[in-house]
């Protein structure tokens, strides 16, 4: 209930509800003036927390501010901690009711029985069926339904539990792949998470910048 | 555009946009009309049929990612784990009206050529995505169970 509630809290109010769910108590001040938007389609730049001046607290901010993004349904849905994703804005499980396998689906109900190198459009109704290359679920360990920002924070920067990857290159993950690219561009009949990627890779690479701190 | 795809071990050469789904070209262009239509939005499995052996549903698959891929369909299904399936279905009878039955046999086949001794579990997780109206689902995963008892001996 508590990391339900707390995972509320940083989706729907943002950083100014942290503080009010016992997150961290940092708001961001206005951002300087020529130094890029401020926000981009519901996501704060790197330039909302510039002026933060204490590094711990403008990690733990920035990445309060990543979660918008890693805890949206169109990641989320694909990052479960259990056996199978889960579809839709309501986090739903996934019909059919496709098992995780080795990441790829079960043999005979591979993903790729259903989802393809890109999104495809329903030829005799509206919607469409998502897709990219290959199209894949997390690992378990890189699960995150279900945990707040802080415990995120930490599986995050894991090397055990993230892929082995180091700051750098979660910062280069979060630039560049085409899953989570996917994210925006999630094809008809799904909203895109917030920002773009370009924004989301700039707030991964401020906070390693920033020293990586967590929320509390 | 013309696409080249190989089905049934045959290169064909369709005339269609590149956004036609696998299922219209296989049905209308094609003559093989053993895949089925059933909602169109890979919800029920009446459609699926294999491409490079694995199985997939023909009704989101746009025919312009096919270019130079083999498809299989329900009538160009072929060898022991195909013959076992078939004489499987045959002796449980397991279907009713049939509708569903050839996107049925394309994952039993599928399965078993993957996993040619599935658990239970693996049969119900392989045929999670195939729906059927009449549910003969007791007597396709006796049939599936039964083919794998008899591959290889």
């Amino acid at each position: 209930m508590w990391n339900a509630l707390a995972r509320a809290c940083a989706l729907a109010l943002g950083l100014a509800a942290l503080a009010a769910c016992g997150g961290t108590e940092v708001s961001a001040p206005p951002a300087p003036e020529n130094d890029g938007p401020s926000e981009i389609s519901g996501l704060k730049t790197p330039a909302a927390f510039a002026g933060i001046e204490d590094d711990e607290a403008r990690a733990a901010a920035l990445f309060s501010e990543m979660t918008k993004v890693m805890f949206h349904p169109r990641c989320a849905n694909c990052h479960p901690r259990d056996g199978g994703p889960r579809q839709g804005d309501d986090m739903s499980p996934h019909v059919p009711q496709v098992v995780r396998g080795d990441g790829l689906g079960a043999p005979g109900m591979e993903c790729t029985a259903c989802h393809g190198a890109s999104n495809v459009a329903f030829a005799t109704s509206e919607g469409s069926i998502p897709g990219a290359e290959p199209w894949a679920l997390a690992p378990a360990s890189m699960g995150w339904i279900g945990l707040d920002a802080t415990a995120l924070c930490a599986q995050v920067k894991d090397e055990s539990r993230n892929g082995g990857r180091s700051l750098a290159d979660l910062v280069d993950h979060n630039t560049k792949d085409h899953l989570v690219n996917w994210a925006w561009n999630p094809g008809d009949g799904r909203a895109p998470a917030p920002g773009d990627q370009a924004t989301f890779g700039a707030l991964t690479a401020a906070w390693v910048e920033a020293g990586a701190h967590c929320p509390g | 555009m013309a696409i080249s795809l190989k089905v049934n071990g045959e290169t064909r050469s369709v005339d269609a946009a590149a956004d036609t789904p696998l299922l219209w070209v296989l049905r209308d262009e094609l003559r093989l009309t053993g895949s089925k239509f059933g909602c169109g939005i890979a919800q029920c499995g009446a459609c699926t049929v294999h491409v490079d052996g694995q199985a997939r549903r023909s009704c989101v698959t746009p025919v312009g990612s096919l270019e130079g891929r083999e498809v299989t369909t329900i009538e160009g299904l072929k060898g022991d784990v195909a013959d076992a399936v078939h004489a499987a279905w045959a002796k449980h009878d397991a279907p009713q009206c049939g509708y569903c039955q050839s996107g049925q046999v394309m994952t039993a086949v599928a399965l078993l050529e993957r996993t040619p001794k599935p658990a239970p579990a693996d049969i119900d997780a392989a045929f999670a995505g195939n729906i059927c109206r009449c549910a003969t689902y007791v007597r396709i995963r006796k049939a599936v169970a039964d083919a794998s008892d008899t591959i290889g001996g």
